[in-house]
């Protein structure tokens, strides 16, 4: 066996030429001429309309339906309702691990929630489908919906979030709350969120005897099998789940739903390709939410501000019938230093769907809390917010101990400082104003996400003719995988980017882990770079063994992969083509596989994670309460960049998030009904474009040897964090109240105090 | 019944059979004409996905009966590059990354090209962000939208300076 150095080599020995590179998106033109497919744009011949009837009322039973009506509606097909649905092989409502969610499938006439679904009508046509889910005019036994986070008893829920535990203290808070002179307690508020990724959740699934092929939105091709498979009584295998483009994620299609599963029922029940989109009013219920929360924080400072105490105590809500617990208060255990922390979490259970992972679970949530009881103690220390942040820098994990595997944060707080003109900032409130007289405000916020990985799968060919192929069922949401996961692959493969074949987005390809955690480019990417490894290792075995290579007997010295050639490593000018080495062999390709997977060694010794800094300008209509989140400016440090112009749309898609999160996001409940009032895109507020007239993603520099091999950390989150705490506090900086229910309304800025 | 209509659709005369006279635009394109780069955010007019150009005008597709328009000239997406050559405003979202998971592409680049030729924007970033505002990108692209309209805006008023010398 020769000494493979290949694949212990440093990345970066073999790596440069396609990592780290601007690239435009390799989907980009498929994009922007309407020539990407995406779920609901299949149309397999003989296809049939499906559509959800979902209930208007968030507790009791579905009393009638008028099936007969919606049946004589002329294009009507089939309705399928509890009476009638076809058998599954598994319960909707069996759970046999922590990620494995209750799903409504029509299983009862019980309803749990509003816009559950309560059936499903088939038709010929859309408008035909449309109208007679109309006339199923449900009638129901209505019980007194449980709403919001006094609707119940509370406790304390086994886990929260990933089975993180819900109570963690370190040092005495109490003790050290005695000991501090500046001390604040306040509560903030959270509200329900809605992922409302622009793209419905849609399906277009097709049966042949007990072979299903889907055509669905994913961002865990595997996962979405395996429960289909459950679901069904089939093997994984014979599901197929096409997925190359998500008209967005944002977490809500990490598991595949319950309406996705319903157009698969669907399409058996009639024997026929069915097609069903989730109306834009569906998606506020059956496809998971952020949970609302309040958060009490309660901090203590020493005379020279530094934090001797750190209390984060979290309520928050889960359905009646499942368990997802949002872990605000985690967002305390790694971003200040403090001799003491402790963090808690209390949930009650309400008539609302399970809420489930949104972009930055937990740390958004948790960080707009953080960052406003930050800036309310550096004021009651009569520090500057910088200065008070900086003074309590955190130099090891503050609940763990463990060291950062990297850590420029101070070098963020820098450079975003340093372009946003921090320096000038007035210490007290209510300084500024512009030329139109609105009042100006300037805050900060620190940025933070975990660098997690999942386990990934990636098979890599070369083949005789130069050309490479890498395979792996990776998921693009927008984040860029088609283009960032090629650069990767083919720095793996030792080619020009225009030489390889990248295959992904199908489940029939190697399992590349879930789309989540902001952990998809860490854990793919690192499979194919294994992947990479492996099948130029094997090459390079052919070649050092053989005589007439001029590689033979480089074994020892290890070769370079570099521009489809191997190169020996202490002597360039002695290399030979992939395919020239290939050819002699008599081979038509060779193949290698690769296996991407957090390092659990290094992982116990380091805390990972990526860091930011954000400086927010707010301007604020004195009379009026109007806000504009004018300037924001953000420096993120998350190690290695593969792409940097598409990881600078990332963060300034987070970045506009914590703005929402901040000024604009709700969903509001009726406290009567359970109903969410406001289910549609022009009452549920997000950011248009005017909202966000000034955006800057700084990338910090850094280099982190221990998170893998890459040095990749992960951007598709982070950018939220930070970003709504300094959001608000720029508020209060701009008007001097300190508003603590979130979003932030101007009736909260101009109504009598 | 079926209802006859004539539509000029990306410069092509089209007759449709329209079997159903509750048809909206944008499911006549999707679902019966296999057009279906304008895309379904929200068949309520709020979020901009199914912008196209009807005579000339930017419309929301969905709240478009299809039975109205006999004899509108209808461009979409599927018509903007034109033998193989991308529009400007198409060069321009993908050179400023002005898209993430492209479901709302379609509509933005109908809402740019619409923007443009009504010449209510020129080149103030300001009005173009105002003008662009019918579209909803819940990625967050609108930094890179916005600078490819303004890029395309002043690629087209060269090109037409041009035409004019």
């Amino acid at each position: 066996m020769p000494d493979i150095a290949l694949t212990r080599a440093p990345a970066h020995v073999r790596h440069g030429s396609n990592i780290g590179q601007p690239l435009t998106r390799r989907d980009g033109v498929l994009k922007v001429t309407g020539a990407a497919k995406y779920a609901a744009d299949q149309h397999p011949a003989g296809m049939l309309h499906a559509v959800l009837a979902v209930s208007s009322i968030a507790r009791g039973r579905v009393a009638f339906l008028d099936v007969a009506a919606a049946k004589a509606h002329p294009g009507v097909v089939e309705v399928i309702t509890p009476a009638n649905r076809p058998t599954l092989a598994q319960d909707p409502d069996e759970k046999s691990d922590p990620f494995m969610f209750r799903l409504d499938l029509l299983q009862s006439d019980r309803v749990r929630y509003a816009n559950q679904p309560i059936a499903v009508v088939i038709a010929e046509t859309l408008e035909a489908a449309t109208e007679g889910a109309a006339q199923l005019a449900p009638r129901y036994e209505v019980e007194p919906a449980r709403v919001g986070l006094d609707a119940a008893e509370s406790f304390v829920p086994p886990a929260v979030g990933v089975g993180n535990p819900a109570q963690v203290t370190r040092g005495d808070v109490e003790a050290g709350l005695a000991a501090s002179t500046r001390k604040t307690a306040e509560t903030y508020e959270t509200p329900a969120q809605f992922h409302n990724p622009m793209e419905p959740h849609a399906i277009v699934a097709a049966w042949d005897g007990d072979t299903l092929s889907i055509d669905t939105p994913s961002q865990g091709l595997a996962v979405a099998q395996a429960r289909l498979a459950g679901l069904f009584g089939i093997p994984p295998d014979n599901i197929h789940i096409r997925s190359p483009f998500l008209g967005g994620g944002f977490g809500c299609k990490g598991f595949i739903s319950g309406p996705q599963i319903l157009g698969a029922i669907a399409a058996r029940a009639v024997g026929r390709p069915v097609k069903l989109v989730l109306r834009r009013e569906q998606m506020f219920g059956p496809v998971g939410h952020r949970a609302p929360t309040r958060q009490t924080l309660r901090l203590g400072a020493d005379q020279d501000g530094n934090l001797l105490a750190l209390d984060h105590h979290t309520k928050t809500i889960s359905s009646t019938f499942d368990d997802f617990f949002e872990p605000a208060s985690d967002a305390s255990h790694t971003l200040y230093g403090s001799a003491a922390i402790a963090t808690s979490h209390e949930a009650v259970r309400g008539d609302i769907g399970t809420p489930l992972f949104m972009r930055a679970p937990g740390e958004a949530t948790g960080s707009v809390a953080l960052e406003s009881a930050i800036d309310e103690m550096a004021q009651a220390c009569g520090m500057d917010p910088l200065a008070f942040r900086l003074k309590n820098y955190a130099e090891v994990e503050p609940i763990s101990g463990r060291p950062f595997s990297s850590k420029a944060l101070r070098e963020c707080y820098r450079q975003g400082a340093e372009r946003f003109g921090w320096a000038r900032r007035p210490l007290a409130p209510r300084q500024m104003r512009d030329a139109e007289g609105l009042l100006v405000g300037w805050g900060v916020g620190t940025a933070t996400f975990p660098a997690l990985m999942f386990a990934g799968n990636a098979r890599a060919v070369l083949r005789r003719d130069g050309s490479g192929v890498m395979e792996i069922g990776a998921h693009d949401m927008g984040q860029g995988a088609w283009t960032a996961l090629a650069q990767i692959a083919a720095d793996a493969l030792g080619l020009d980017i225009d030489q390889l074949e990248f295959r992904s987005g199908t489940s029939d390809l190697p399992d590349a882990g879930i789309a989540g955690g902001s952990a998809h480019t860490a854990t793919a990417g690192m499979a194919i770079h294994n992947a990479g490894a492996d099948v130029i290792a094997r090459l390079a075995n052919l070649a050092t063994n053989d005589q007439r290579s001029p590689l033979f007997g480089a074994g020892n010295a290890g070769v370079i992969a570099r521009d489809g050639r191997l190169l020996r490593r202490d002597d360039e000018s002695r290399s030979e083509r992939y395919a020239d080495i290939l050819g002699r062999a008599g081979l038509a390709q060779i193949e290698g596989h690769g296996t991407g997977a957090a390092d659990a060694a290094a992982q116990a010794d380091y805390a990972m994670h990526a860091h930011g800094a954000v400086f927010a300008e707010v301007k604020v209509d004195p009379d009026l309460g109007q806000m504009r989140a004018t300037r924001v400016v953000g420096a993120f440090a998350a190690g290695r960049i593969i792409n940097p112009r598409m990881v600078q749309s990332q963060l300034q898609g987070g970045m506009i998030w914590g703005v929402s999160f901040a000024l604009h996001e709700q969903a509001v409940i009726d406290p009567r009904s359970g109903r969410p009032m406001n289910a549609n895109l022009a009452e549920y507020h997000i950011p248009v474009n005017a909202d966000v007239p000034s955006l800057e993603a700084i990338l910090v520099e850094e280099r982190d040897p221990h998170v893998n091999a890459l040095g990749i950390k992960g951007v598709g989150e982070i950018g939220i964090t930070g970003t709504a705490g300094a959001v608000a506090n720029a508020v209060w900086h701009a008007t001097g109240i300190r508003v603590r229910k979130f979003p932030i309304t101007i009736d909260r800025l101009i109504e009598p105090r | 019944m079926n209802f006859s209509i004539s539509l000029t659709i990306n410069g092509a005369r089209r007759n449709v059979e329209l079997d159903d006279p509750r048809t909206t635009l944008l499911d006549l394109l999707r679902e019966r004409l296999d057009l279906t780069g304008t895309k379904k955010g929200c068949d309520r007019g709020q979020c901009g996905a199914c912008t196209v150009i009807v005579d000339g005008r930017r419309i929301n597709s969905c709240l478009a009966l299809a039975l109205s328009l006999d004899g509108a000239d209808v461009r979409t997406i599927e018509g903007v590059a034109q033998a193989g050559r991308l529009h400007p405003v198409q060069e321009a979202f993908i050179a400023h990354d002005g898209l993430q998971c492209g479901f709302c592409t379609p509509g933005q680049i109908m809402s740019a090209i619409g923007l443009i030729q009504e010449g209510q924007a020129g080149d103030d970033p300001e009005r173009v962000r105002e003008g662009m505002s019918g579209n909803l990108c819940r990625c967050g692209a609108y930094q890179g939208i916005t600078a490819a309209v303004l890029t395309a805006q002043k690629a087209l008023a060269a090109a037409s300076r041009k035409e004019v010398a």
